[in-house]
């Protein structure tokens, strides 16, 4: 199923976050979106899931999600790797990615599957999740969005604070996910590695859609750069 | 001052009860972030169900349901008439709400059975002794004691062996997280708040064997003790909230029983200088171990 944003509007207040923008993400893409800070990357994740209010249109196939609570939106088949993980320190790692499981009871052969992608979930199940590592948390943050079995998988500056190797993890992560059928919209502020990642990059400034580019454009810093600051 | 077993078993009596109106009151705090002021007028309304039971002749075993009836279906007519609408508005709306919960319910009790209230004697035979080894212990200590140690272990079980359980922990932890992977809040809130009942009920059982006197503010001074309580063990989490209930429960039981009869009016003053101290001392509650660990 497509998923697709047409004319999404964010306002918190006076302040107008993200100003008509319009996407598509085909199943099987990766579709990243990049920008200066503030330039409306999470506040289009949290509009999305129902977490900010918005206006306009976010469609799963012919679903309208827009004005649904976030548990519909997740039922619905849209999970989101939020920005800082936000996985429960105090369970266990099982216990996080039964919680993933919340929205849709996904199948033992995408359990499997996951823990084929991420050795490490599997390895440290019955550990408590806090005391994982940063890079650890993120690839729970990362399977438990996946064990749902979601149709569109958001994620928020997944490489934040991560050391370069595990870096790489996620990245190849997001190719075998990508090969399995899903689509991703992936916001990150690792401008030249999401562009050469994503099958299209939107790059964001002030709420604006500034343009879009190619893994082609990944090794032409002066554009990116460029994009940045216009 | 002098302490007897006997004050001891009153102490286990009032600890065991206090400690499942902190549970009660810490299921609904950690899913809602709000502290329910009303929860004594629910223990109340049960007590009234079981004194009225007993007026009209009825078996303890009717009685007993009828006041789980009356106190399930009043936290369920909460959750929805008042909860649910209030939903997404400031906590102090919310807690204002629950003020005004109280006192309707109350002036409510007020109207329909007056300031003198009603006794509950169907259960009177649990407020007799066994005695055990030249102590008197009334049958209700161990009751009370058998009771909470069971609903306790139910609970325990239900919140790390069941799904909805799984869902109201992380609710409590991080309720939009928890959202976001699609626990669905008010099936969760709605759970926890019917629970919260449900203990509710269990309390007013055992109060009313120690107080058959019901009126209108019936667990009105037990609530407010048990919320010391929970703030001393530590609201945001249900084990340290339980923990500080019993402990204050078993505080109170055991002065309350040791004091001379013309010094017991300095009870309560005894029991909030030591919440006072324990704050200074540990702000965060006397049970709570737990670290607050915040990567950025």
């Amino acid at each position: 199923m497509t998923f697709t944003v047409e004319n999404l509007d964010v306002r918190y207040g006076g302040v107008h976050a993200v100003r008509g923008l319009s996407l598509t993400v085909a199943p099987g893409e990766i579709v990243g979106l990049i920008g200066p800070n503030g330039a409306g990357k999470s506040s289009t994740l949290h509009a999305i899931m129902g977490l900010a209010p918005a206006r306009g249109s976010v469609r799963l196939g012919d679903r309208e999600l827009i004005g649904l609570p976030p548990e519909d939106v997740a039922r619905s088949g849209v999970a989101l790797v939020p920005e800082g993980r936000r996985i429960f320190a105090e369970l266990s790692v099982a216990e996080n990615l039964r919680l993933g499981r919340a929205a849709r009871r996904g199948s033992q052969s995408t359990l499997d599957w996951v823990y084929e992608l991420f050795p490490i979930v599997r390895e440290f199940r019955s550990r408590q999740a806090g005391l994982l590592s940063g890079g650890q948390q993120q690839q729970l943050a990362i399977a438990r969005a996946l064990v749902a079995e979601p149709d569109v998988l958001l994620l928020d500056e997944p490489s934040l604070g991560l050391a370069p190797s595990i870096v790489d993890v996620v990245f190849d992560a997001l190719a075998a996910i990508r090969e399995r059928g899903l689509a991703v919209l992936l916001v990150e502020q690792r401008a030249q590695r999401t562009v050469a990642a994503a099958d299209r990059s939107h790059v964001l400034a002030n709420g604006d859609l500034q343009l879009t580019l190619g893994p082609q454009d990944a090794g032409d810093t002066d554009r990116l750069v460029a994009a940045y600051l216009s | 001052m002098t302490v007897t077993w006997q004050n001891l078993a009153d102490g286990l009596l009032l600890g065991s009860v206090y400690a499942l109106m902190a549970v009660g009151i810490g299921l609904v705090f950690g899913v809602l972030r709000l502290v329910n002021f009303a929860y004594g007028q629910l223990v109340m309304a049960g007590a009234f169900a079981l004194a009225m039971a007993s007026q009209w002749g009825w078996p303890a075993w009717a009685g007993i349901a009828l006041c789980f009836a009356v106190v399930l279906a009043l936290s369920a007519a909460m959750e929805w008439v008042v909860f649910r609408p209030l939903r997404g508005h400031s906590p102090a709306v919310m807690l204002v709400a629950t003020f005004a919960v109280a006192f309707l319910l109350q002036s409510i009790a007020l109207l329909w059975f007056g300031s003198l209230g009603k006794i509950a004697t169907s259960l009177t035979f649990l407020g007799r002794f066994w005695t055990i080894g030249g102590v008197d212990i009334r049958k209700i200590a161990v009751v009370a004691v058998v009771v909470a140690a069971v609903c306790l272990l139910l609970l325990q079980l239900l919140l790390t062996r069941t799904e909805i359980g799984l869902h109201m922990r992380a609710a409590s932890m991080d309720f939009s997280t928890a959202r976001m992977l699609g626990v669905r809040a008010n099936r969760v809130i709605s759970f926890a708040v019917l629970i919260s009942g449900a203990l509710a009920a269990v309390v007013a059982v055992m109060l009313t064997v120690q107080t058959p006197l019901v009126t209108p503010d019936f667990a009105l001074r037990d609530t407010i003790v048990v919320l010391a309580g929970v703030v001393v063990g530590g609201l945001n989490r249900p084990i340290p909230a339980t923990l500080g209930g019993f402990a204050i429960g078993f505080a109170s039981g055991v002065l309350g029983g040791a004091l001379p009869t013309d010094q017991s009016q300095y009870l309560p003053t005894f029991v909030f200088a030591a919440v006072i101290l324990v704050l200074l001392v540990r702000p965060r509650g006397l049970f709570d171990f737990s670290r607050t660990v915040e990567r950025v």
